[in-house]
């Protein structure tokens, strides 16, 4: 189980080969990255701002639920803050288990509580000026199939 | 003394990011009352609660929780990691 906060950029495909590799206990491994969307064609940068200490504090305690809750072999989070272009690394989330049920499983759970219980926050730099994004209500809804 | 803490737009409209604060607030909401008397730019940032989370000691918490033996509080807007 590995949890890496971090200002640089990484690579996934890098990441993603050295997770869980040699492992033959693993049968499924599944990984989600998220990139730097320019939605209307005028983002020139996003800026994640997050609370040093507590974002480590509040993915451990994700990946510890997850792990309890699903047979998982290993699990991987990376996620990024400070300065980023558009079609750049934010995050990623790889989970190894024995079933791809729970692979699966695990990495939307993980995804779902990194979207609005870890604190980062996201503001986007354009032509139009600057602004934070704003959470969603159905990222919130999202955690409640959880429960 | 706490110290209390402010991200996002709620550090942006309060002009720093963390303060010491000499408080005998019993609750977070009492504390937000306090601050809210301050200043102006509290009372902006504060004006709208259901827009803002609070940790207590990094742990998500609430308005009614107890202050009792918290060293740091922070303030801020929904998360919006991933």
């Amino acid at each position: 189980m590995a949890v890496r906060v971090q200002a640089e950029g990484f690579d996934p495909g890098a990441e993603l080969s050295g997770f869980a590799c040699g492992r033959t206990d693993v049968g499924a491994v599944v990984s989600f990255t998220g990139v730097v969307r320019d939605t209307d064609g005028g983002l020139d940068r996003m800026e994640i701002e997050h609370y040093p200490g507590m974002t480590e504090r509040a993915i451990a305690a994700m990946v510890e639920t997850a792990t309890a809750r699903w047979d998982l072999a290993d699990c991987l989070v990376i996620h990024r803050h400070g300065a980023m272009m558009p079609g750049e690394q934010i995050m990623m989330v790889a989970t190894a288990a024995p079933h791809r049920v729970a692979a699966f499983e695990a990495a939307e759970f993980l995804m779902d509580y990194l979207k609005s219980r870890a604190p980062f926050w996201k503001k986007e730099f354009g032509t139009d000026g600057s602004g934070w994004v704003e959470s969603k209500d159905e990222d919130e809804d999202a955690l409640s199939r959880w429960e | 003394m706490l110290d209390v803490m402010y991200f996002a737009w709620v550090r942006e409209r309060i002009g720093e990011p963390r303060e010491q604060v000499e408080t005998n607030a019993a609750t977070v909401a009492e504390l937000i009352e306090e601050l809210r008397r301050r200043e102006e730019r509290y009372a902006l940032a504060f004006s709208d609660l259901s827009a803002l989370r609070v940790a207590l000691d990094q742990e998500l918490s609430d308005f009614d929780a107890p202050l009792d033996g918290v060293r740091e509080v922070a303030f801020f807007p929904p998360m919006t990691g991933g």
